[in-house]
C-alpha cells in the first residue's frame, strides 16, 4: 500500500505538471501509434488492394503509374492501347480474362471511368466478393448511362436518376470556372453497394461513352486506356511479363500488382523513417520533461522526503517511489494516448478514404498498442531515474527542520 | 538492561575556517525501558544532533549506542533505517507532518515501514488523540494542537519501544503545550515506550521527575556558542 499512496499523493500534489507532462506524453504515444499504424496498415492495404487482379497492361511507362492509373485511379493514364494489342492479350492462352478501361474525363473531381458490364457481373475484386448495386441496376453498353461508387455517389448527391454533363480531364479545379464540361448528359442508373475498395469513388460508364465523348481524338476512338488482367496461373506473369516487357517496347505489363505497389513503399521508405523518427522524438522530448518536472520539484520535496527517511523509508523505497511516480505519468499519458491516436488515425482514415477509396481500420488490433506504450512507460522510468538518484541521496538531517 | 545505552559519543562538524567543532561529547548516557527523562538544554546546545544521533540519522564520530542491545554504531543503513522504523518513535518540534497525505494516511506511513499496515489501530490512535473526526483532514486543515497530536499519534504507531521528542512544545501555546504533553506521557505508558524529550521550556520539563541538564551530560555543549 505503501508505494501506490506515496506515488498517487505525490501525483495529487504536483497536479498541474503531472496533467501538462502525462498530455505531452499522450501527444507522443498518440503520434507515435498514429504513424505506425498508419504506415503498416497503408502497406498492407495498398499491397492487398489488387482489385482481385493480377496485372495491367498499358502503354509503355513505369509499371507503378499503370497501377496507380488502373487499380488506385490517381495516376494519369500514360498513353493507350490499341484495339489490336487488347485483341491479342484477350486471345492470349495464359489469360483469364481482361477488362478495359478508359479514362480521361471527371465529374467534380471524382474520376469517370469507361469499362465494360463483366467488370461487374464476372470479376470478384476479393476472395468471393463481387460488386453489388445497392439501388438501380448495371449501365447497359451503348446509352448514356452511369453507375456510380458509393462514396462517390454519397459525395456528389448522386442518386439513381440524376443527370449530369462528364468535365473533360482527369483535375477539376472547384474555384475556376476553367472546367470544360462535355456536351452529353449522363443519367444515374445505379449506385454500388460499398465495396471499399478505390472502385468507390469512380463514376462508371459504358466504354464507349468515354470514347466517343466530344472533344476526344475520333482517331482513337477505339482506344483503351489500360487493361486489368486476371491471370489462369502464376507462371503465366512471367511469360506475357517476357513478352510485353522484354522483348516489346510499346506496352508494359505491370505484374504482380502487390509487388509493384511494394515497390512503391519501398521507395517512399525513407519517408516512414523520417517519420518514425519524429515520433521517437516527440516520445524523447516527452520523456525528458518526465526527468525536468520531477526533477524541478525536487527542492520541495526535499522535506518530505527527509521524513519518509526518518520514518524509516529506506533510500531504495524513495527511489523506487521516484520512478514509480514517472511511470506512472507515463501510464496515464499512454492511456489518453490511445485517444490521441484513435482520434488521429481516424482523421487519417477519412482523409485516405476520401483521396484513394482505400479504407483503413481505425480500431484494427495492432502490436504496437502494446510496445508504444510499453516503451513510453520505460522511458518515462528510466528518465525518472534521474530524479530519482537524487532523492536517492537527499540528506536527511539537513533537510529536517528546524533544529533545536 | 536499558533500553538506551551510549557510551562515549562524540559527534562534530569542521567550520568554515576549518576547525572540528564538537558539538556531543557525551560519556555515558542510559535510559531503561519505559523510563521518561527530560533534557534541558537551551538552543544550539545540540540536542536535535543528540537526538538524530540516537534515531540513526546521524553517525557519530566515534562511540557506542545500543538500543534494545543493538548497536547502532557500524550498523549498516539499511538495518539503521529498519531499526529506527521498527522501535523509534519520533516527535519534532515542527511535527514534519508530511502535507499532502490526510491525518489517517500520515499515522499509516508511520507504521508501514515498520511494523506494518494496521488501518484500525491508525484510526484508534487518532480517535485516542481526539481526532476522531479529522482522520480525512490534511494537517493543513488542522489547528497547530491538532497537528502536534497527529504527529503524536504517527510516532506511537509503530509501538516503539523508544520515543524522542524534539521540543515536541515549541510552536504551542502553553494550554496546548500542557495538554500535549500529557498527551505524549500517557500515550507512552500506556505503550510501554521510553520517553527522551529535550526541551528549553522550564514550564514542561517541571513535570518531569529527572531533568539532568545536557549540559551536564554533553562536555561539548559547555563550550559551543549559544544560538539567539
Amino acid at each position: 500500500m505503501t508505494l501506490p499512496l506515496l506515488v498517487r499523493r505525490s501525483l495529487r500534489q504536483h497536479l498541474l505538471s503531472t496533467i501538462v507532462t502525462a498530455l505531452s506524453l499522450s501527444l507522443a504515444g498518440g503520434l507515435l501509434m498514429t504513424v505506425w499504424s498508419l504506415k503498416t496498415q497503408a502497406r498492407q492495404t495498398f499491397e492487398r488492394m489488387d482489385g482481385g487482379w493480377d496485372a495491367v497492361l498499358g502503354a509503355r511507362s513505369s509499371k507503378l503509374q499503370l497501377v496507380l492509373n488502373a487499380v488506385f485511379h490517381l495516376e494519369a493514364s500514360p498513353g493507350n492501347i490499341r484495339p489490336a494489342d487488347l485483341a491479342a492479350l484477350a486471345a492470349s492462352p495464359a489469360v483469364k480474362a481482361v477488362v478495359p478501361l478508359a479514362m480521361g474525363d471527371n465529374y467534380q473531381g471524382f474520376r469517370i471511368v469507361g469499362t465494360s458490364t463483366n467488370h461487374f457481373t464476372d470479376h470478384e475484386f476479393a476472395e468471393g466478393r463481387r460488386f453489388r448495386v445497392r439501388d438501380g441496376r448495371l449501365f447497359e453498353d451503348g446509352y448514356r448511362e452511369a453507375l456510380i461508387g458509393a462514396f462517390a455517389a454519397e459525395k456528389l448527391g448522386f442518386k439513381v436518376g440524376t443527370e449530369f454533363k462528364p468535365y473533360h480531364g482527369l483535375n477539376y479545379a472547384s474555384n475556376t470556372q476553367d472546367n470544360v464540361q462535355h456536351d452529353e448528359v449522363y443519367v444515374v442508373v445505379g449506385v454500388l453497394e460499398p465495396s471499399n475498395t478505390p472502385a468507390d469513388r469512380v463514376v462508371w460508364i459504358p466504354i464507349a461513352g468515354i470514347q466517343n465523348m466530344t472533344g476526344h481524338d475520333p482517331a482513337t476512338a477505339q482506344d483503351v486506356s489500360a487493361a486489368l488482367v486476371k491471370l489462369r496461373d502464376p507462371a503465366a506473369g512471367f511469360r506475357l511479363d517476357q513478352l510485353y516487357n522484354k522483348q516489346g517496347d510499346k506496352l508494359t505489363f505491370a505484374w504482380p500488382i502487390g509487388t509493384v505497389m511494394a515497390q512503391l513503399f519501398d521507395k517512399i521508405g525513407w519517408f516512414d523513417s523520417v517519420l518514425t523518427l519524429v515520433a521517437w522524438l516527440v516520445a524523447l522530448v516527452a520523456a525528458a520533461s518526465v526527468l525536468a518536472s520531477i526533477y524541478n520539484s525536487m527542492s520541495a520535496r526535499r522535506r518530505d522526503l527527509a521524513i519518509l527517511r526518518a520514518l524509516g523509508a529506506r533510500r531504495r523505497i524513495i527511489f523506487t517511489s521516484i520512478v514509480a511516480e514517472a511511470s506512472a505519468i507515463a501510464t496515464i499519458g499512454a492511456a489518453c494516448g490511445f485517444l490521441v491516436h484513435f482520434a488521429l488515425l481516424y482523421g487519417a482514415a477519412v482523409l485516405v478514404r476520401s483521396q484513394t477509396g482505400v479504407v483503413i481500420e481505425p480500431f484494427q488490433p495492432s502490436w504496437v498498442w502494446l510496445w508504444a506504450p510499453a516503451s513510453l512507460i520505460g522511458l518515462a522510468a528510466l528518465a525518472g531515474t534521474v530524479p530519482a538518484f537524487k532523492a536517492y541521496g537527499v540528506d536527511v538531517a539537513s533537510s529536517l527542520s528546524p533544529e533545536s | 538492561m536499558s533500553l538506551l545505552e551510549i557510551r562515549a559519543l562524540q559527534k562534530g562538524y569542521r567550520s568554515p575556517d576549518g576547525q572540528r567543532q564538537a558539538v556531543i561529547d557525551i560519556p555515558e548516557f542510559s535510559l531503561a525501558a519505559g523510563q521518561a527523562v527530560a533534557l534541558a538544554g537551551p538552543s544550539g546546545s545540540g540536542k536535535t544532533t543528540f537526538l538524530h544521533l540516537i534515531a540513526g540519522i546521524l553517525t557519530p564520530d566515534s562511540g557506542s549506542i545500543r538500543i534494545d542491545g543493538q548497536e547502532l554504531v557500524g550498523m549498516d543503513e539499511h538495518h539503521r533505517d529498519r531499526l529506527r522504523a521498527t522501535a523509534i518513535g519520533y516527535i519534532f518540534q515542527s511535527f514534519n507532518l508530511l502535507q499532502g497525505f490526510t491525518c489517517l494516511e500520515n499515522v499509516l506511513l508511520g507504521m508501514s515501514f515498520g511494523s506494518g499496515i494496521d488501518r484500525s489501530r491508525a484510526e484508534a490512535l487518532l480517535r485516542r488523540v481526539g481526532l476522531a473526526d479529522r482522520l480525512h483532514h490534511f494537517p493543513r486543515q488542522l489547528s497547530t494542537g491538532q497537528q502536534q497530536r497527529v504527529a503524536v499519534a504517527r510516532a506511537m504507531a509503530g509501538r516503539p519501544k523508544l520515543v524522542l521528542a524534539d521540543e515536541p512544545t515549541g510552536n504551542l501555546d502553553p494550554a496546548n503545550a500542557k495538554e500535549s504533553l500529557a498527551l505524549i506521557r500517557e500515550s507512552c505508558a500506556e505503550n510501554g515506550s521510553a520517553l527522551l524529550l529535550v526541551s528549553h521550556d522550564r514550564d514542561i520539563l517541571k513535570a518531569f521527575d529527572q531533568v539532568p541538564s545536557l549540559a551536564d551530560i554533553n562536555r561539548a555543549a559547555r563550550s559551543l556558542p549559544l544560538r539567539a
